[in-house]
């Protein structure tokens, strides 16, 4: 016994900071995920000429935390005819592999829960991929035909992309040369440009599959809410629905983490090594500085005394955020000496402020399509995954990795290097048009509808 | 309706990979039936290899009701039925009342019910749209299309103090006189309203998805249409130039100039493009309207007790979904003997089974949305 929590001692001795990262992420993720809702809402609001949520809070602030009380405290309903285990576990199994897989995210080069894990990269995809199997489980255990269909839909649809969003990670880590996510940052850093300029045709391909892949509109027909009601979720209400959910909008950060450490340079800020554009360096603590004074300029006009306060919080907060990401610049400004020793923790604080600006604004981009874009038929889809994105990102794997045998026999390193993979994506690109082409063409359009014979007419 | 079986549910039919059949019951609880449509869908996976409509979760016996109210008592009822064009209803029933009356509205009131009418035709067609493309999976729409038809229920607000239900007309005329300021909302209505169609177009038209999901959808050809009594721009789409406002007109659109769109394959695409060229030329009548609205009274000489002659009377008139006709018989009493609707919707259903058959369960919810159906003139 006395062995086993010595050993249980010296593991979290020697593990205290992943364990502390790992707490972190697992009791703040479901926060950040409310507020990612909350921003979708109003993004969402703002696009299509409304306000969203304006009650609970100043702006709707509080509406996370009033959603998740309110999902918490709703009666917990199991369909009579359902495999009561496994529609039990199946939420479980979701949340689980997309929780487990931030474990291998770098957010900043100090913050990684699983620090310097060698295989990154495949980690996360491995696992993240794992979640599908709460998906179906929960869509084969509800015993109800929507769900079931949103679950067949999930499946295939996950098979289909998967195979286009690893071939593009191929592309990316070809360049990079390891899996480890510090190492492909360092690459970037090293090589002076991002992977995704490299190689734009695996970013868009990327780009697509993953928003496939999180069941995302405009393929979101695992849980096309006019057509399967809520898909694979149809019987879930209340934790176990709000497990889903949680479960979804994690993938989503999950995604998003991965492009930017491959493809958009990671937590580096934007020209890392060009040093006369060291002021870029200004810009974070000047943002929320703005910000913050943005809300102190809203404070008067708040109708409720609460709200007001609220209000004044949010600023206090933006100006403390503003503090902490300006003191590692200040510091040696004032004594030359403190220099070195705050360069870690200026790399830290405001690698993650660059990291999750890019997260954002590719969730952002999520969000723009959904609100923009009808949603695609489930052959269309097929359809585009396998005539379309799966053979660009297998042609643009060989033609980059020709592209790089090339530029090794003229030394090209670096952004030189875009002269012989840029004609290599426009040359995959044409290829996999031409491809598309020739199958359509192969087999006319099957229409539904127009094919099956008059019965009465 | 109760019954459990599909129409040849009998046959064994052959599924692509030989599985069994499955049997998903769509409604009358779903996000896109519109109310409360039942369909249940026989599936080979995705595939629609047969349907049936299941109707009456909104049945009030409008028709019946009929025969215990009196003329003007029934005229609020109408409004009812299609909830959503509450205006063009009770244009029906009362220009039908009148026919069996013999008496005409003035001009005045025959103009003014013109304009509210094609408005409404505009805000019928607007919730289609957003509606629609809710279901097509574009979120966006709905809410530009909500904004624009908030313009139109305030023009109704302030003519008669009803947004939806609006009772605007009366057997003979109109009850109200038209307020100070119709002309000019009417005209500044018209005026953004042009715009803001091609905003709806630059979101739909040319989009790859969008022609995706809807060309070749759910095609009904011109014969099958007759065939099966469609009307509105269902049966316009497929190519047929049949619109009662031209035909046999009525109020006073034998007056203004507009085209009648129509499509050629008669598909959901096309019934789409028929749709947002209606509401262009619905703007170009009221703009014609309002330019000339002749003075005098609003209200022809009837009684306050309406006893019209024994006899009967079909009125037909062109709803926004289509057809919409009212047959009254009158046994010389104030309460009409029977009153039997056509409405445009119930029919236009019909053709549903025809257009879901072979399409996949996504098109069956563009199928219903491109019917443009409404549960409570469907079920009266």
């Amino acid at each position: 016994m006395q062995a086993v929590t010595q050993a249980t001692t010296e593991f979290v001795k020697q593990n205290w900071a992943p364990l502390v990262c790992g707490f972190v992420v697992v009791a703040v993720l479901p926060l950040i995920v409310g507020y990612v809702v909350l921003v979708e809402r109003k993004i969402m609001a703002d696009m299509q000429a409304r306000l969203g949520p304006m009650r609970v809070g100043p702006h709707g602030l509080l509406q996370p935390i009033a959603d998740a009380v309110k999902l918490l405290i709703k009666e917990d309903i199991i369909p009579d005819d359902a495999d009561k285990l496994v529609f039990w576990l199946a939420p479980v199994l979701s949340v689980g592999a997309a929780l487990l897989a931030m474990a291998g995210l770098a957010i900043g080069p100090a913050f990684q829960i699983a620090q310097g894990i060698n295989i990154g990269i495949l980690f996360v995809v491995g696992v993240s991929a794992m979640g599908i199997f709460g998906i179906v489980l929960g869509g084969w255990a509800s015993n109800s035909h929507y769900s079931l269909i949103g679950a067949l839909r999930s499946s295939a649809q996950l098979v289909s992309y998967e195979t286009a969003a690893g071939m593009a990670l191929v592309c990316g880590l070809l360049f990079a040369g390891t899996l480890n996510i510090t190492s492909i940052v360092q690459a970037q850093y090293d090589q002076g440009i991002w992977f995704g300029l490299l190689a734009p045709v695996a970013f868009f391909v990327y780009l697509v599959a993953s928003i496939a892949e999180t069941n995302r509109a405009p393929f979101d027909l695992p849980e096309a809410e006019s057509e399967l009601v809520a898909g694979y979720m149809t019987e879930f209400s209340g934790f176990r629905w709000s497990l889903y959910f949680l479960a979804e909008y994690t993938n989503m950060i999950v995604v998003a983490s991965v492009a930017t450490t491959l493809f958009l340079g990671g937590w580096l800020r934007p020209f890392p090594r060009t040093h006369w554009l060291d002021f870029i360096d200004f810009l974070p603590p000047l943002l929320m500085v703005v910000i913050g004074v943005y809300c102190l300029i809203r404070v008067p006009k708040q109708p409720v005394r609460v709200q007001q306060l609220f209000m004044l919080a949010v600023a206090g907060m933006c100006f403390a955020v503003a503090v902490v990401l300006a003191a590692p610049m200040l510091g040696p400004l004032l004594k030359p000496s403190l220099a070195s020793a705050m360069k870690p923790f200026f790399e830290g604080i405001h690698g993650g402020f660059w990291f999750i600006f890019k997260v954002g604004a590719y969730i952002y981009f999520f969000m723009w399509l959904r609100f923009t874009l009808p949603r695609y038929r489930f052959d269309q889809l097929m359809r585009l995954g396998w005539h379309f994105l799966i053979p660009l990102s297998i042609i643009n794997v060989l033609l980059i990795g020709i592209a790089m045998i090339v530029g090794q026999y003229f030394d090209l390193t670096g952004p030189s290097l875009l002269l012989t993979t840029i004609p290599a994506s426009v040359i995959a690109l044409m290829i996999a048009l031409f491809i598309l082409a020739v199958e359509q063409k192969k087999e006319p359009q099957q229409q539904p509808g127009a094919a099956t014979p008059d019965s009465y007419a | 309706m109760a019954n459990n079986t599909i129409p040849d549910a009998g046959e064994k039919q052959q599924t692509l990979l030989g599985a069994d059949e499955l049997i998903l019951n769509m409604g009358p609880q779903h996000p896109s039936t519109h109310g409360v449509l039942r369909v249940k869908l026989k599936l080979d996976g995705e595939r629609v290899i047969g349907s049936e409509c299941m109707i009456g979760y909104l049945h009030r016996g409008v028709e019946k009701i009929a025969e215990h109210r009196s003329y003007q008592q029934f005229a609020p009822y109408v409004d009812r039925m299609d909830y959503v064009a509450a205006v063009s209803n009770g244009l029906g029933y009362c220009e039908a009342i009148e026919k069996l009356l013999m008496v005409e509205a003035p001009p005045r009131a025959k103009v003014i019910r013109t304009i509210l009418t094609e408005l409404q035709r505009i805000a019928s067609h607007l919730l289609w749209l957003g509606t629609h493309a809710l279901d097509i999976g574009a979120l966006t729409p709905l809410f530009y299309c909500f904004r624009e038809r908030e313009e139109i229920l305030k023009i109704f607000e302030k003519y008669c103090g009803a947004r939806l239900t609006t009772h605007a007309f009366r057997i003979g005329g109109l009850q109200y006189e038209a307020y100070d300021t119709l002309e000019k909302d009417v005209e500044r209505f018209c005026k953004a309203f042009e715009p803001r169609i091609k905003d709806y177009e630059d979101l739909l038209t040319q989009n790859r998805i969008w022609l995706g999901r809807t060309k070749g959808v759910g095609i009904l050809t011109a014969a099958e249409a007759i065939a099966l009594g469609a009307t509105g721009p269902v049966l316009r789409a497929s190519g047929v130039k049949w619109d009662i406002r031209k035909a046999m007109p009525y109020a006073a659109y034998d007056q203004y100039k507009f085209e009648i769109p129509t499509g050629k394959t008669g598909d959901t695409y096309d019934r789409y493009m028929v749709r947002m060229e209606e509401m262009r030329q619905s703007r170009l009548i009221c703009l014609q309207a309002i330019e000339n609205i002749p003075s005098g009274p609003i209200m022809a000489r009837v009684g306050k007790v309406l006893k019209p002659p024994p006899g009967e009377v079909y009125h037909s008139i062109e709803a926004p979904k289509g057809e919409l006709g009212y047959y009254v018989v009158s046994d010389g009493t104030v309460q009409p003997y029977r009153v039997r609707i056509r409405p445009p919707s119930f029919v236009n259903l019909q053709s549903f089974d025809k257009m879901a058959r072979g399409g996949l369960v996504a098109d069956v919810v563009a199928i219903i949305g491109t019917l443009d159906i409404v549960l409570g003139e469907v079920d009266r």
